[in-house]
């Protein structure tokens, strides 16, 4: 089987709207799988349909061979899911939680202690057993969540934006254990608004508006989506001078990164002309992945008005 | 099977902790048997009463007596004419006056029929009820009396007997402690069960389950199962304080009560999780289960007598499961009949808490919107 995961025009609407449109994935054994796009877009709705619990209205798809829409129960078995808000008892000590799930996913009697204690130094979580959620902080509530979703060993997991809401030392903390489980051969699909999480997926798939826009490798999203060529100026007043530099004749677009400004020229030709109208020293750069998406989402609502 | 294991321990663990559900599970029976037993009378005594006496004879005196010794009257005061009593009875000071004309004993006497007027409140119908029958019925007794003993009869030509069964005293708490009983359960059952799945769905933790291989039905019965102790331990409570504090017997077996309250229960869970299964939050949760609950109360037999309803409501009122089981458990407590006669109430039970629970299964998809 070459991949676990693959949708063919995969479709959900919600009434008249429609939140998924004919989305097209196919995911590798073992390879993390990035997926972004705006909020709404559609990826929570996505991988909602991957583990079977949002039926597609159209279109089908596959994960571990299992159809998505009639073996919604198998796929069940062998799947790890965080939601979004990853959600747990806050009632039930960290120990409790574990303890529950592994209940849930039947894993036998003798084996629950080990694999338990196997969770919880994978979470980091040693000394903590006894303590509510609501002691925790918001990193090591994550890596509970995360616990509890792979306690059953899946061979699939699916994360939907595991690394909001918490503290950057946490999130790359996180994104290690991520990539540890990958080298160990588990697949993982992950949403994600943070670019350097992105830049260590084996592959990005961009949604916007229900629609997949893009799909490569960082490195080809990087070198082939832009065409032109990407400089970088610091101007006192970049914020109220966007439009203005975008209507020059050479200038594609314009973006805001913290305090620099990224300008897409039409090519390396327009850099002089540039520097001479702005009166300020652009540098050039390969454009970033936030470029690339900015770049993708612009197009993409260019296309749609 | 272990999943459902899981789930049990993973319940009574939370529900352990949840002091203030678990606090109210034991005051609700104590708080609204103390509540309805003693404030519910349906019998009213000691109605103040007061007299406007002209005659002030002997045979006055003797009636009035009869009037007090029938613990409905307390003569609270004398008036010294109409207009007091008017105002007495006005002012709410008094509910009753009882005024003896001045030529009261003369005329008995002679033989004469000899007028009382006796006033009543009327505005309360619980008490004008009682004291217009009780000083009717003393009337006729003085009046028999006296024509015994005129006439030489021995005994009287009729002799209607009226025995009250099951209740001969009337006691009210014996007729209430059951009926309270059955709704205080339903209040829990309804109400619990719902928001307990529906508080899962809020939080998201329910998204979380949908995702392991957990069956629909494994998670029914490991989130039903703790609530059915949990009604039992309420009928327990309310059992207690019914015998303890209303010195209610229970003439029927109580296995069988136990029993047969178990298709109660799962009848009012089967409402509780149907509820669970289409509110979005607890806060419609809520409401939905008083949508159960009061016209549970209305039609079932608890407030008002289901033999004075038009039929049609009597038909509605068979869409509660409270209805079936007051005729169960007054019949157990009260009447001391078992299992052969409540056969139809049973099976009702059984079929609704079949139908609820199936729906509820089918509905339940493992899916979210
Ligand atoms: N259950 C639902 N009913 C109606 N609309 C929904 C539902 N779930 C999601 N949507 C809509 O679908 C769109 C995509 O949502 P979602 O998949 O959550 O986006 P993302 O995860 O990318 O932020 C949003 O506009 C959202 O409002
Ligand atoms: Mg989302």
């Amino acid at each position: 089987m070459e991949y676990v995961v693959t949708t063919c025009e995969l479709t959900r609407t919600f009434g008249s709207f429609t939140a998924v449109d004919r989305i097209n994935i196919n995911i590798r054994p073992g390879e993390i799988y990035g997926f972004l796009g705006p909020n709404g877009s559609g990826k929570t709705t996505t991988m909602r349909m991957l583990c079977g619990l949002l039926e597609p209205t159209s279109g089908s798809g596959s994960v571990l061979g299992y159809d998505l829409a009639r073996e919604s129960e198998k796929i069940k078995q062998k799947i790890g899911y965080m939601s979004q808000k990853f959600s747990l008892y806050d009632d039930l000590t960290v120990y409790e939680n574990l303890v529950f799930y592994a209940g849930m996913y039947s894993i036998p009697y003798h084996e629950r202690k080990k694999r338990v204690a196997e969770m919880i130094e994978m979470a980091w979580l040693a000394g903590r057993e006894k303590d509510l959620p609501a002691n925790l902080s918001g990193g090591l509530k994550q890596r509970l969540a995360l616990g509890c979703a792979i306690i059953s060993r899946p061979s699939i997991l699916f994360l939907d934006e595991p690394t909001s809401g918490v503290s950057p030392t946490s999130r790359r903390m996180f994104f290690k254990i991520i990539q540890k489980l990958a080298n160990e051969g588990t697949t993982v699909m992950v949403t994600t608004h943070f670019m350097d999480e992105a830049e260590r997926c084996h592959n990005i798939a961009f949604i916007s508006g229900g629609r997949l826009i893009a799909n490569d490798t960082p490195d080809n999203l990087k070198n082939n989506v832009i065409e032109g060529c990407m400089v970088e100026v610091d101007l006192p007043d970049a914020m109220e001078r966007i439009e203005e530099l975008e209507s020059l004749p050479y200038v594609k677009e314009c973006s805001i990164h913290g305090p620099l400004l990224h300008v897409l020229l039409d090519s390396e030709g327009n850099v002089a002309v540039f520097d001479r109208y702005t009166g300020v020293k652009a540098r050039e750069i390969t454009p970033s992945l936030e470029d690339v998406f900015i770049s993708l989402a612009k197009l993409q609502r260019k296309q749609e008005s | 099977m272990s999943r459902i294991l899981a789930i049990l321990q993973k319940e009574f663990l939370q529900m352990k902790r949840d002091r203030l559900t678990l606090g109210m599970v034991f005051m609700l029976p104590l708080v609204q048997l103390l509540l309805f037993g003693y404030a519910i009378q349906t019998e009213v005594k000691h109605i103040s009463t007061v007299v406007f006496d002209q005659s002030m004879s002997i045979e006055s005196r003797d009636l009035l007596d009869s009037f007090s010794s029938s613990g409905y009257f307390d003569i609270t005061g004398t008036a010294k004419g109409y207009a007091e009593i008017t105002k007495m009875i006005d002012s709410g000071k008094a509910k009753a006056g009882i005024i003896f004309p001045p030529d009261f004993a003369e005329k008995l006497r002679k033989g004469e029929t000899a007028p009382v007027q006796v006033l009543v409140d009327a505005s309360d119908s619980m008490v004008s009820n009682s004291a217009i029958a009780v000083a009717n019925s003393i009337g006729l007794l003085k009046s028999q009396k006296i024509i015994m003993q005129k006439t030489g009869v021995q005994s009287l030509p009729y002799d209607i007997r009226v025995r009250p069964w099951y209740n001969p005293d009337g006691i009210t708490a014996y007729y209430m402690v059951p009926a309270i009983l059955g709704i205080i359960v339903t209040m829990t059952m309804v109400m619990m069960t719902s928001m307990g799945i529906v508080r899962e769905r809020e939080k998201g933790t329910l998204e979380q389950l949908m995702v392991t291989p957990v069956k629909s039905y494994e998670l029914m019965i490991g989130k039903v199962i703790p609530y059915i102790a949990l009604g039992y331990l309420q009928i327990t409570v309310a059992l207690l304080v019914g015998g303890v504090v209303f010195g209610v017997p229970i003439r029927g077996s109580i296995l069988q009560l136990y029993l047969l309250t178990l298709f109660f229960i799962t009848a009012s869970l089967g409402i509780g999780i149907f509820i669970s299964n289409i509110a979005r939050n607890q806060m419609q949760a809520f409401q939905m289960s008083f949508f159960v609950f009061l016209p549970s109360i209305m039609l079932s037999g608890f407030m008002f007598p289901r033999e004075a309803m038009p039929s049609i409501i009597q038909y509605i009122g068979n869409i509660f499961p409270l209805t079936f089981y007051l005729t169960i458990i007054r019949g157990i407590v009260l009447k001391g009949i078992g299992f052969p006669y409540l056969i139809p109430q049973v099976m009702s039970l059984l079929v609704f808490s079949v139908i609820m629970m199936t729906l509820s299964i089918i509905k339940f998809k493992k899916k979210i919107a």
